[in-house]
């Protein structure tokens, strides 16, 4: 062998060790991104699953609640005046700070201390006269503060917390005054404009209301369609035209769903704008072509041999397709839907455009009240440029991606459990 | 009272379900069934429900604009523009409903009065003859069942129309879109030449907002060009496919060719979870991390460089669309027939010649689709950049200047209150409608050429 | 003179064995071919001699191949020299997708056989002419290879294996897609082939292993059930199971 073909083959085995290598890059580069990902997200979110407390006393005086009677009724305590009790539950934190000053400590606690000092004394009438410890919201600065995500060694006035209330934060931290427990109110509350208090009841809500009525449109329309084109569609250039144009619908971008809800349903039909009933009808005539290729390609699953084993038993077109067939393919059909339906929920542009972008801070109780939804929420979040938004995003988006992992889970279980492999 | 009338039909429905299987109960009695008794229920409640929905459904879509003619016929001789007459006409609506708080003058009021009264007209109309629907079609059925008819056939016909229907909705949806967009997109070309739209090189309609008035013709000229935002979604794309392109498509070949069994079971489903992701989701990683960090490097290596760089949502749509190519192309090449591979490892091919000299040329009208299809959704991808690169519209050509998109402006123009009649509004859907030209072109060629491959290799 | 050399080779395929210990010794310069019923393991002994069976995962070989006393079934060898050696042409006709000139010009592109534009013009050209299609394609030297017709398709392949001229060609029923017309013109190729190289085909066709093969080989259930000159096999075989399948009688 002469060396000029030595060399090249050298030359070849190299190259194909080098090409392996861009192919080993390439997946290693899409595995880091995801990695990083996920890794970012979860760094900045996991402490939203706390929340911090400032504890301190309050005393429940009859005098500074205006309460007269000798023993009062539910409703004296529920029209008292707690304004001065709270003010002074805080204010007890450093008795010797001069009046004008007070306003830098009641900033440490959320502004609906007023409420929290009501509520305990409601829950525990028998607390009136006396001197108990109570938990009260921190703001989200002082929240930030104790989860180490803000930091402390930048001049005053570039901070949001001075430099009077992180020596009251060292104070209480060190009498062990500061909690931080799981933080439920981040599933149970609505949407507020201040971090300390803001959650995803209300989005939660909305999201699942827009995807049961996406379900509810596009499931049986979808299915219905499938079954004509699958089995009594004949062959003509009409229904090879509702074949392209489903195969294109599939793939129109989101938004132009969103401008379609805006000009149609909104502004032709009339339905209530911000709703998760427009929402969710703008989303299914998204999943509608989704829905309608998987139910397709699942019907065509079912193998012909019991669509003729059902003919020759004498039933008709109809009661093949509807008695075999249908029930045949209804785990492929499913699969694809709540696929559709898991891309449906993390649509965003649409619903922007048809106005569910607005401030929610009730918690819907049907379609037709105004709502946000997770992936809104995730936007409107992260438009605001508070701190303590930062982790409320990335925690909403762990519960949003918990959310598709379970419903892509559902689907393959739903595919694997009952979906009959035809050999 | 819609709500109570669907109900009433939907009842009377299911009751003549039950009636029609026991009449063919009784009918078995005397005579032999032609079909199984429910059928015999079918049949009535098809017949029952069927034709007086589709006439409350027709009524509901007309009632509407017939009544506005009626009404805008007393306001024919005033020779009023359509947007005038428009305004009127909600103005009456209103002041109908109570709502209205602007000064009555005495034409408005007698309009509303008419308007009430037209609506109580069409109402009881609408009652009556959908009863009167009712009590026919039920008795023809009636007659029918009697007679004991074939009653299979029948319903089953019926069935198929209604699925016939619903595939249907497909169309509809589409004819929706096509006809959502283009009303509101001829209105806006009505008062912005489509000429300086295509071809204006400013694109700045904030500017057009005049309170109380016409805006200036000569400032509508100049503020709705939209090709900074043509330019900039091609140009995000054209970044986002740099990143997609050779990561996407050397993972997916290497994934088809080299990765053995256990590898591709577990590296492709987590690939594609990134397609899983929620856009808004990139978004948000693209504007607190990748956008900082871009601006950082480039700060570091002396470059001006925008928090907000057409680069960074780019990437990281680029890093989005990875799993599409991947998988995509994956299939493609795994398409590719054996004997094609063997052909070559037995001319002594080594496997990355192969797969450069053979597979890929093999595959390449399948792979050129897949990369349509990229790209189209990559044009169509709205909130990375709504989130990650700037809503400023720049005609730039720098990666490290943050442009705006077609799909962001649209955002920007609708998100909060929208005014329908406004140019700015209007100018949403022109850009919609771009958007779904150039979409649709893309898939409709994409699809061809994916659909011709795979006749080729079947 | 002895060109390969195998010794009991044993095939699996996962756990299933297709070969057991099959031994043969094929000349030089001859044809050999393989003959036996479907299934046997003609095909998965012929892609032993150029380690085709690599490609597929589960496929496991053992024993000795020599040629040239160069062993083959080593981890060691270099399999993309071995196959410069050693062509092959499969049963369906697989030109790849390309023009007819970039077709025969592969194996020499990437083995680096021809320096320079000419030299491949000319390989290009005498690996046609030997293959017998030169006269049907030299004016269409850059359309498609896959728009020729099969047979056209099958001596394109063949020019394919030639131009690099190897010692070896390996043939897996190549004319079984064919029409009689187009096997001849293969059968007469092979005929001439064999003056320069070594071939072993494998066929169902037992006038054509008559015709064009000095050696046969018959396979039954993996094993070589008889081996010698084709004289000999055809005419008077030492074994019943081969007279049997050689008359038809089979099965
Ligand atoms: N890729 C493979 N995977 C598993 N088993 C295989 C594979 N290829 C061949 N076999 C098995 O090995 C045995 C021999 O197959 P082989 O292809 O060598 O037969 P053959 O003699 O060429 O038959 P034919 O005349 O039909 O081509 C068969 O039983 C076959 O099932
Ligand atoms: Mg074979």
């Amino acid at each position: 062998m002469n060396s000029f073909k030595k060399n090249l083959l050298k030359k070849r085995y190299n190259a194909e060790r080098r090409f392996q290598w861009y192919g080993k890059i390439a997946i290693g580069l899409a595995l880091t991104f995801l990695a990083v990902f996920m890794f970012q997200i979860f760094s900045k979110g996991y402490s939203a699953f706390q929340k911090t407390w400032i504890v301190t006393e309050v005393h429940y005086d009859k005098e500074l609640l205006l309460i007269d009677a000798e023993s009062p009724s539910k409703d004296d305590l529920e029209n008292a005046d707690y304004y001065d009790v709270a003010y002074k539950a805080m204010t007890s934190l450093d008795p010797g700070l001069p009046e004008e000053e007070d306003r830098q400590l009641i900033q440490m606690v959320s502004y609906k201390y007023e409420t929290e000092v009501k509520d305990l004394l409601l829950k525990n009438p028998d607390f009136l006269g006396k001197i108990v410890p109570i938990k009260l919201t921190a703001s989200d600065d002082v929240d930030q503060v104790h989860k180490g995500n803000y930091p402390r060694d930048i001049p005053e006035k570039n901070r949001r917390v001075n430099d009077y209330q992180l020596q009251i934060y060292d104070m209480l931290n060190e009498r062990g005054d500061i909690l931080s427990e799981f933080n439920i109110s981040f599933f149970t509350s609505p949407d507020s404009r201040e971090a300390e208090l803001a959650g995803i009841a209300s989005s939660f809500m909305g999201t699942v209301f827009s995807i049961l009525v996406c379900l509810a449109f596009s499931f049986p329309i979808a299915v219905l369609a499938a079954i004509y084109l699958e089995e009594f569609a004949p062959k003509n250039k009409f229904t090879d035209f509702i074949e392209v144009n489903i195969n294109n619908l599939a793939a129109v971008p989101s938004i132009v769903f969103g401008l379609l809800g805006l000009g149609v349903l909104l502004a032709v039909f009339n339905l209530p704008r911000s709703t998760p009933l427009v929402g969710g009808i703008t989303l299914s005539l998204m999943t509608l072509p989704t829905i309608i290729i998987a139910a397709r390609a699942s019907l065509k699953a079912v193998p012909p041999s019991i669509r003729e084993a059902a003919l020759a038993m004498g039933a008709s077109n109809m009661q093949t397709t509807m008695h075999h067939t249908v029930p045949l393919s209804m785990p492929g059909t499913l699969s694809g839907t709540i696929i559709g339906l898991a891309q449906a929920l993390g649509e965003t542009a649409p619903l922007i455009l048809i106005g569910m972008v607005a401030f929610v801070n009730t918690i819907p109780g049907t379609p037709v009240d105004p709502a946000a939804s997770l992936p809104v929420q995730i936007y409107i979040w992260s438009e605001s440029a508070e701190r303590g938004f930062v982790e409320k995003v990335s925690a909403c988006i762990m519960v949003l991606l918990a959310f598709l992992i379970l419903m892509n889970l559902a689907a393959q279980i739903v595919r694997h459990k009952f979906e009959k492999k035809w050999s | 009272m819609n709500l109570i009338l669907v109900t009433f039909i939907i009842l009377l429905a299911f009751t003549s379900y039950y009636f029609g299987r026991k009449k063919a109960l009784v009918i078995q009695s005397s005579q032999r069934l032609t079909a199984l008794p429910k059928f015999y229920g079918y049949y009535l409640a098809a017949w029952c429900a069927a034709p007086a929905l589709i006439i409350f459904a027709l009524w509901s879509v007309f009632e509407p604009s017939i009544v506005k003619t009626f009404i805008l016929q007393d306001y024919t001789d005033q020779s009023l523009t359509k947007n005038e007459l428009q305004l009127i006409y909600t103005k009456v609506k209103a002041l109908a409903a109570g709502t209205y708080t602007g000064n009555i003058t005495n034409f408005l009021d007698e309009s509303a009065n008419k308007y009430i009264q037209l609506k109580g007209i069409a109402n009881s109309a609408k009652v009556a003859i959908i009863l009167a629907i009712l009590i026919l079609s039920l008795s023809f059925a009636y007659r029918s069942v009697q007679k004991n008819d074939r009653m299979r056939e029948p319903v089953e016909i019926f069935l198929k129309w209604v699925l016939f229907v619903a595939s249907l909705g497909a169309v509809l949806v589409t004819i929706g879109i096509v006809f959502s967009l283009l009303f509101e997109a001829i209105r806006f070309f009505q008062a912005v030449k489509i000429f300086d739209f295509i071809f204006g090189t400013h694109w700045y309609p904030a500017k057009t907002f005049v309170r109380d008035g016409q805006p200036d013709p000569e400032l509508m000229k100049d503020a709705f060009g939209a090709v900074p935002l043509f330019a900039g979604t091609f140009f995000i794309a054209f970044i986002a496919m740099c990143v997609a392109i050779p990561i996407g498509l050397l993972s997916g070949i290497y994934l088809s060719e080299y990765a053995g069994r256990g590898v591709r079971k577990y590296a492709k489903p987590i690939i594609e979870i990134l397609a899983g992701i929620p856009t808004v989701v990139y978004g948000f990683f693209a504007a607190l991390t990748v956008g900082p960090f871009v601006k950082e490097i480039g700060n570091a290596m002396g470059l001006e460089v925008s928090a907000e760089s057409a680069l960074a949502a780019g990437a990281v749509m680029g890093v989005m669309i990875i799993p599409f190519i991947s998988s995509l192309s994956d299939d493609v090449i795994t398409a590719v027939p054996q004997n094609l591979r063997d052909g070559s490892y037995a001319m002594g091919a080594t496997k990355s010649e192969t797969v450069k000299k053979v597979i890929f040329p093999a595959a390449l009208p399948g792979i050129v689709g897949s990369i349509l299809l990229a790209v189209s959704r990559a044009v169509g991808e709205t909130m990375i950049v709504v989130m990650a690169s700037g809503l400023a519209a720049n005609l730039t050509m720098n990666p490290l200047e943050s442009t705006s998109t077609i799909t962001a402006q649209i955002v920007v123009i609708l998100i909060g209150d929208q005014q329908f009649g406004d140019p700015k509004t209007q100018s949403a859907f022109a850009l919609g409608i771009s958007l779904f030209i150039v979409t649709l072109f893309l898939n409709v060629i994409a699809l061809s050429v994916v659909k011709k491959y795979r006749e080729k290799y079947e | 003179m002895s060109k390969i050399k195998a010794e009991n080779v044993n095939v699996y395929y996962g756990s299933k064995q297709a070969l057991f210990d099959v031994s043969i010794d094929i000349a030089e310069k001859e044809v050999t071919a393989l003959i036996g019923p479907s299934g046997c393991g003609k095909s998965t002994f012929l892609r032993c001699l150029n380690r085709m069976n690599d490609v597929i995962e589960i496929c496991r070989v053992e024993g000795s191949i020599k040629m040239d006393n160069l062993e083959l079934n080593s981890r060691k060898l270099d399999v993309v020299r071995l196959r410069e050696n050693v062509g092959m042409v499969f049963q369906k006709p697989n030109p790849f997708p390309k023009t007819i000139y970039e077709n025969v010009a592969y194996g020499p592109t990437i083995h680096g056989i021809a320096q320079s534009k000419e030299e491949m013009d000319q390989i290009v050209e005498t690996s046609l002419k030997k293959a017998a299609l030169w006269n049907e394609v030299k004016d269409r030297l850059d359309e498609i290879g896959t728009g020729l017709s099969g047979g056209q398709q099958q001596r394109l392949c063949i020019a394919r294996a030639i131009s690099v001229s190897p010692e070896v060609i390996l043939m897996d029923e190549p004319c079984s897609a064919l029409d009689p017309i187009a096997t001849a013109q293969i059968e007469e190729l092979i005929d001439d082939l064999k003056k320069e190289v070594t071939i072993v085909i494998v066929t169902h066709s037992m006038s054509q292993a008559a015709r064009v093969s000095q050696k046969t080989g018959f396979f039954h259930l993996g094993k070589l059930i008889e081996f010698g000159p084709t004289d000999k096999i055809f005419k008077n075989p030492d074994n019943q199971q081969t007279q049997d399948y050689i008359t038809g009688r089979f099965g």
